[in-house]
């Protein structure tokens, strides 16, 4: 087993922290991952990415040319990452903030509208949890049980009390892919 | 203990809280900077030294103090920083003090930028600043190697009275994996020659100065022999799938990790291709790489700079067998897929060798040079 | 009948200080280095620390101060003393360190370093020997120069208006908040010398009370550089330095309550 992903966003989207998420389930499921950043001053509200790659053996590269999976959250962001997803690769794409069409045909797209979503919720800061949702019910890594209870280890005290708030928006963005799953498969 | 998820800056510096590092001195650079901020946190909690230097020049020889002084002592930074430590780190080489140095390596010359660069292994390996010394050179692959090399950086440093470098790089600084730390050592005694006041004993001095230039000659062919020892007993190296490969990457660091994913994808074409992973630096495992140039057809050194590390393969290697370059400069990283097409040409130009096909591949950025013969 | 020995009839006025070692110097005839390892030397066997003090010598004509002093020694690189010091001084708080360093290392090439030093209050004695010009390597000027004075990298005279005007460093380190005591006294005769020995024991004491920051510059000759007669090399401290580096207390720490013994 071996997969890997690229999230991509502005600075302050909780990019790196969605990757972290992710990396940190993997560990808790006994699996091997690595998580790299884009790092530097264009994380201060420029462009943030990070790759993680998630395995059953060690990895080599922690860099990807051609992930398989993407998450986009922003425009500039499905500019550079569309071309790249591998073919019948997964691509989510927070439609939210991103009105143009996804040209790949041979790529899963998954639009969401995580901002939205997030504000329903009450909390704009959950378009990442959204997101990550609507990754797990595309692509069976992990459970959604198993990654809140990740979450609960790995979140700050401080934020604790955000628990139910990111259980439900992982919830809500699964359902979302899930009706478009559905919906393209009706096509 | 347990594997967390760790960031390599903060492994690494962890790391050295745990074999007893007492005293820290850095200054802010990335993609360093976020093991001087763990240290601005851990040392103070811990009654151990935590000092922000006005300079790199400075960090340095507050390290070589505190070195002379025997406590287990280190700085991070990342090249441009390194570039100013040179001075501090000869004489630390000339009054035989250990000390744990980090360099985080980023593209340049110049200031360059952030990103990931194995540029510096000439600095580290032949030298960088003036006179006939060498440090030990580590070279970590994964985050785990942050730490176990850090780990043994002091040791070697402690038995042998010489300047240990981890050389790792932006990635290696900023990626996270899952790592296990140790549980924290033991604080060492100061050692003897130590500068703690000439209490009950004769005084002690820790200098680099030898004016006679018999007496300096004299100095260096002791280094030379302590040189010669750490040559014969502290070699480390990686085989991975050399047992039957005809083509072989000599890679280290991030280069070597990126070069396993594209042997794996390789191996899956039925490409008999394997790596060399160099973790010393120096001492170099030259028999090592001697031994496999006797095996394979051709070798790729794989390198994220313009080809520093092949010099020494060549030299090594000494015409054996076809040595290729393939290098990515500036703070790009090469991909799996650059590297698999490399040492498939590797592969196709050794198997039709006989011929001396030893000419440098190169990414688009490179050109192709010829090999002094 | 059994002799007894005498009672001394003297008491020795004069010795030859413990923190020395009987190591002749290599300083020039008529060069005040000399004198300054004396007085400290002296301190340092009054205060009864010599196995408690750890010095840090500099590069220039004082590289061989350790040589001279019978203390664990550390030899730093050219300017870098304080902060070699700052790693002794932190690994060692409960010792007494103290620099050793002259105008081109200090006032120059290790400009950083001392004024760093002073700003974190490093808890550290440094004695400056400010002879205006660079000893050890022949002569040339340092940034403690005095105008018009010839050195061999200014043969016709220091030109403030291409090199500029002399540094005085123990006003610009009196600014700092982190200096507790910087005093500047001279070694050109017997009464400026006493001084200069209360200068020095204080400085260390100030250390011993971790009040932070210390440093002594000593106005020294350099009859050699200078081209001038020993005798001549004093009177030139005394006549034109003085005026440029005016004597006395730059910052001191708060004087003990009065009627306190001195």
């Amino acid at each position: 087993m071996k997969t890997d992903l690229i999230i991509a966003g502005f600075g302050g989207q909780g990019v790196l922290f969605a990757g972290q998420l992710l990396a940190h389930a993997a560990l808790d499921a006994d699996l091997h991952t690595t998580w790299y950043p884009s790092y530097g001053p264009e994380m201060r509200g420029g462009t943030a990415n990070c790759t993680v790659v998630i395995a059953d053996e060690p990895i080599g590269s922690p860099v990807v040319a051609r992930p398989e999976a993407a998450i986009v959250l922003n425009l500039p962001s499905l500019d550079r990452y569309e071309p790249l997803v591998r073919p019948g690769g997964l691509l989510i794409v927070n439609a939210s903030l991103i009105d143009r069409e996804v040209r790949r045909t041979d790529v899963d797209v998954i639009p969401i509208p995580a901002d939205d979503v997030a504000a329903e919720l009450g909390n704009p800061r959950l378009t990442n949890m959204v997101l990550v949702g609507a990754l797990l019910s595309r692509r069976a890594v992990f459970t959604l049980d198993h990654v809140a209870a990740t979450l609960e280890k790995v979140l700050p005290e401080r934020h604790r009390h955000l628990l139910p708030a990111n259980r439900a928006a992982l919830e809500r963005g699964a359902e979302l892919a899930d009706e478009v799953g559905v919906a393209a498969a009706t096509d | 203990m347990s594997v967390e998820l760790l960031k390599g800056n903060v492994a690494f510096a962890e790391a050295a809280v745990r074999a007893g590092c007492e005293a820290y001195f850095g200054y802010p650079i990335t993609p360093q900077t976020e093991a001087l901020e763990h240290m601005a946190k851990r040392m103070p909690e811990l009654g151990r030294v935590f000092v922000q230097a006005e300079s790199e020049v400075a960090a340095i020889n507050m390290v070589y103090g505190a070195a002379a002084a025997g406590m287990r002592t280190m700085t991070s930074s990342s090249s441009p920083g390194v570039s100013l430590m040179m001075e501090g780190l000869s004489y630390m080489a000339g009054s035989e003090v250990p000390a744990v140095l980090v360099d985080v390596m980023r593209g340049g010359p110049g200031l360059g930028n952030i990103a990931p660069a194995q540029s510096d292994y000439l600095q580290m390996v032949k030298g960088g600043g003036h006179g006939d010394y060498k440090m030990i050179v580590l070279a970590p692959a994964t985050v785990q190697e942050m730490i176990d090399l850090t780990l043994l950086a002091f040791d070697l440093a402690d038995r042998y009275r010489i300047v240990s470098v981890l050389l790792a790089d932006g990635s290696m600084g900023q990626m996270m994996e899952g790592a296990e730390l140790p549980p924290m050592k033991p604080l060492a005694e100061r050692p003897a020659w130590a500068l703690t006041g000439a209490r009950d004993r004769d005084t002690n001095l820790v200098s680099s100065i030898h004016l006679d230039p018999e007496e300096e000659e004299t100095f260096n062919l002791h280094l030379q022999a302590k040189y010669a020892e750490i040559e014969a007993n502290e070699v480390r190296f990686e085989e991975h799938l050399l047992d039957d490969a005809r083509v072989a990457v000599v890679a280290f660091g991030t280069a070597a990790r990126v070069a396993k994913t594209a042997i794996a994808g390789l191996r899956a074409e039925g490409v008999a291709a394997g790596l060399l992973r160099p973790i010393t630096l120096w001492p170099y495992p030259e028999a090592a790489l001697r031994d496999l140039a006797a095996r394979v057809d051709a070798l790729l050194v794989v390198e994220m700079n313009a080809g520093q590390m092949v010099e020494d393969v060549r030299r090594i290697v000494e015409g054996r067998v076809p040595v290729r370059f393939y290098g990515r400069t500036g703070g790009v990283m090469p991909m799996p897929e650059e590297i698999a097409d490399a040492i498939r040409e590797t592969a196709s130009a050794g198997a039709a060798s006989g011929a001396p096909a030893d000419t440098a591949a190169g990414g688009s950025d490179a050109p192709a040079q010829e090999v002094p013969a | 009948m059994t002799i007894q020995a005498p009672e001394p009839l003297l008491t020795p006025v004069y010795q030859y200080p413990e923190s020395l070692t009987h190591v002749p110097t290599h300083y020039c005839p008529g060069c005040t280095h000399g004198i300054a390892h004396r007085l400290i030397a002296e301190v340092i066997d009054e205060m009864g620390v010599r196995q408690d003090t750890i010095g840090v010598a500099s590069v220039g004509c004082s590289v061989f101060s350790y040589r001279y002093f019978a203390t664990d020694f550390a030899q730093a690189a050219h300017g870098r003393a304080p902060a070699m010091a700052t790693g002794v001084k932190r690994a060692n708080p409960d010792k007494l360190v103290f620099t050793y360093q002259g105008d081109g290392d200090l006032a120059s090439i290790g400009a950083a370093e001392i004024l760093h030093a002073a700003v974190r209050g490093e808890n550290i004695t440094v004695f400056f020997v400010n002879n205006a010009i660079y000893g050890m390597t022949g002569g040339q000027m340092a940034p403690t120069t005095l105008e018009g004075q010839k050195t061999t990298s200014s043969p016709a005279g220091r030109d403030a208006a291409t090199t500029g005007a002399p540094l005085r460093m123990s006003e610009l380190l009196a600014q700092v908040d982190g200096a507790a005591y910087v005093v500047r006294r001279s070694l050109h005769d017997v009464v400026q010398i006493r001084r200069a020995k209360k200068a020095i024991r204080r400085a260390l004491e100030v250390q011993r009370q971790g009040l932070g920051f210390a440093m002594v510059e000593l106005l020294s000759s350099c009859p050699t550089n200078w081209g001038l007669a020993p005798d001549a090399a004093l009177a030139f401290i005394r006549d034109e330095m003085v005026p440029v580096f005016p004597l006395g207390d730059l910052k001191v720490p708060d004087e003990p309550a009065a009627g306190a013994p001195a």
